[in-house]
């Protein structure tokens, strides 16, 4: 294979620098730098990150600049991109 | 692929843009207008997609083709964004000179090219079929609307959440299919992911899950999956297959008449020998170890019916597993419009489909995968035959499928199905597997239900298939809709005594996720008249309250529209439903080796 991309970039993911490069997934991003986590289980608060890797399983979901229930592997990282660990079903503020 | 073409989007009747789910990057503020029906809508860019929509748009058809990402080869021919800069593309891929032959057909052809649009159902609209979607990378989209009132930027960056109606003459489904999972305890860790999952990932993203990978389950596509993560620098200490190859042995004349398969497999086999990557047959991975993400894994020998032997668990250090057994074809939208399903040797679910892929609902094709798991030169094959035959159907041409060439292309179909059936009953899950499990393990992991209590909804409250126990313990309710547990609950459920028709885990009204602005838009009352005959095919077993037809899904889903969260994603709990004709194998049958 072998690659020369075109742009590298950063994101941030809880608030730390994440380097990401232009046509990776948020979640690509993630596992580039190590990461393999980034939701907490409603039911029992354990780790999750991306499982299938096509869309499918909704393991990967993140918060995205506030935005929760992303699909991490399917979208893409953007400059700047604030990608926060989403807790629970990520809409705490929600709760009654 | 390029862009989509806004002009040939339009919504359709009951398809509005100027709801609570604006367009940002369309044609413009004003609603667009209703698109012109065309001949074709073909679901799935993949394979079987490609070929149909080129095969199709040759003889005259006007053709649209949808599909969830945003380049085209479907999960086979994944490869990464042309910004990534990888200098090889296709080195990780067999056939990847008749795929990139086949995109230039395509792209100098006259095929309308909708990309990242998922599609979540198809109705029939008088006599046409309309083909709903939702836009962007993920179907939501930071494009929300909602005059950032959840407090996100909103900053314009996606263009997600759009729906989109086309509405076609006659349909093809080129779906594909998604991976098989068989749970074990600690298969929820990080870095636990599955084997196509790894591949995707790789394919597009160019990362790996961990350094030192271990590759296990069943089938042919871990030898691809170790092959693929060896070559770009993950250490694989070892693949580990439940089935024993040799079972392969038994059916010669279908491996002596797929050379093509042949050549793939020594292919990878080359490569794991390259890279001294052992192959451990009859052997599962039976634990994952770890408390934050996953540090070794329990590799236990197994008996012909899968189940583990006691005394022969071996730890095998690693920082990532890559599992996965087999691949289940994403059948839902026909299963909607009440196309027919058979049983396949490894107790999967596809359509029945006649010599030129026409489904048992007259109008609709299908191709690949949805067939049943035959991979990606079979796919091709069906797609041009069902290009040629919904061709042959919108024109009244019958000589179309009489000529050599389509003659030429069944007897391809008739070789490479009958590779796939010997392989789909070498790698049939055995019963023993549920040996494996603990009650603690999670087998839905969107619900966190537990093996335990799925056990106590079949032994104390006799649940006897997957729907009920999803009834009892909300198993398959989730995000996932059940794609991922839906074999394991199954299994389990079927083990209990009795005789039993299982009805299919594979129907799912919303084929994909849709924010509820979108099922609010719609005309309810329009829906309802629209909605197809819910069940045109006999069911041996007629209960009504088993039969909700789409309009109640959506009618359900838009009434609660207006006191969620507007950008929530709606998943549907509708029973399962099934017209099967036949359930003469059971989704846990051993291997035939008596």
């Amino acid at each position: 294979m072998g690659a020369a991309p075109r742009a590298a970039f950063e994101i941030t993911f809880d608030g730390r620098p994440v380097p990401a490069l232009s046509g990776q997934s948020v979640a690509a991003a993630l596992w580039a730098a190590g990461i393999l986590a980034w939701r907490t289980t409603r039911v029992g608060g354990r780790p999750r990150g991306a499982f299938c890797g096509i869309g499918q399983c909704h393991d990967c979901l993140a918060t995205v600049n506030g935005r929760p229930n992303r699909r991490a592997c399917l979208v893409p990282a953007r400059p700047g991109d604030a990608v926060t660990t989403q807790e629970g079903h990520g809409r705490a503020g929600l709760d009654t | 692929m390029p862009d989509s073409t806004p002009e040939a989007e339009g919504p359709g009747p009951w398809c509005t843009t100027d709801g609570p789910t604006p367009d940002t990057h369309g044609p413009g503020p004003a609603p667009a207008p209703p698109a012109e029906p065309c001949d074709l809508a073909v679901i799935g860019a993949g394979p079987a997609g490609l070929a149909g929509a080129v095969a199709a748009s040759g003889l005259g058809l006007s053709v649209t083709l949808l599909d969830g990402a945003d380049r085209p080869g479907g999960q086979f021919h994944r490869h990464p964004d042309p910004a990534l800069g990888a200098a090889r593309p296709g080195a990780l891929h067999h056939d990847w000179s008749v795929f990139t032959g086949l995109y230039h057909r395509l792209t100098s052809s006259a095929v309308t090219r909708l990309t990242g649009h998922h599609v979540w159902t198809v109705v029939r609209d008088g006599d046409l079929w309309a083909v709903h979607a939702v836009t962007g990378p993920d179907g939501d989209g930071d494009g929300d609307g909602d005059g950032d009132r959840d407090g996100d930027s909103d900053d314009g960056a996606g263009d997600g959440g759009r729906p989109v109606c086309v509405r076609a003459r006659a349909v093809l489904f080129a779906t594909g299919s998604h991976e098989r999972h068989l749970p074990f305890p600690g298969w929820t860790l990080p870095g636990v992911v599955a084997a196509g999952g790894a591949q995707a990932m790789l394919k597009s993203g160019l990362v790996l899950p961990g350094r030192r990978v271990v590759v296990a389950g069943s089938g042919p596509l871990l030898l691809a999956v170790a092959s693929a993560l060896a070559a770009a620098g993950a250490r694989v200490p070892v693949v580990v297959e439940a089935s024993a190859y040799r079972a392969y042995a038994r059916v010669p004349r279908a491996l002596l008449a797929a050379p093509h398969k042949l050549v793939e497999g020594a292919a990878h086999g080359a490569a794991l020998l390259r890279h001294r990557v052992p192959l451990r047959t009859r052997s599962a991975v039976t634990r994952a170890h770890g408390t934050d993400r996953v540090e070794a894994v329990t590799v236990s020998r197994l008996d012909r019916h899968w189940r583990p032997v006691p005394g022969t668990g071996r730890r095998i250090a690693c920082d990532a597993l890559a599992v996965g057994h087999g691949l289940v074809p994403q059948v839902e939208l026909a299963l909607g419009l009440g196309c027919a399903t058979r049983r396949t040797p490894d107790g999967t679910y596809a359509l029945v489909l006649d010599g030129v892929q026409a489904t048992t609902v007259p109008g609709v094709f299908a191709a690949g995968e949805t067939g049943g798991v035959g991979g990606a030169q079979l796919a091709y094959t069906e797609g041009e035959l069902a290009g040629v035959a919904a061709a042959a159907h919108l024109l009244g041409r019958s000589a179309l499928v009489r000529t050599a060439r389509v003659r030429e292309l069944g007897r391809r179909r008739a070789r490479l199905r009958a590779f796939a059936d010997a392989m789909a009953r070498a790698h049939a899950p055995g019963p023993g597997w549920t040996r494996w499990l603990d009650d603690g393990t999670d087998v839905c992991r969107c619900e966190e239900v537990t093996a335990g209590r799925v056990r106590e909804a079949v032994a104390d409250y006799g649940a006897r298939d997957a729907r009920t126990v999803k009834l009892l313990t909300r198993a398959g309710m989730g995000w996932c809709q059940g794609r991922v547990c839906g074999t394991a609950v199954a299994c389990l459920a079927e083990a209990a005594p009795g005789p039993r028709q299982p009805p299919s885990p594979e129907r799912r009204p919303l084929a994909a996720p849709v924010p509820l602005g979108v099922l609010a838009a719609l005309d309810t009352e329009e829906t309802g008249t629209r909605d197809p005959d819910p069940d045109p095919d006999p069911d041996p077993d007629p209960d009504p309250d088993d039969h909700p037809s789409h309009d109640t899904a959506i009618a359900t889903a838009t009434a609660t529209a207006d006191i969620t969260a507007t950008t929530a994603t709606a998943t549907a709990d509708t029973p399962a439903e099934d017209s099967a004709t036949a359930t003469d194998a059971q989704a846990c049958s051993p291997p035939d080796e008596q």
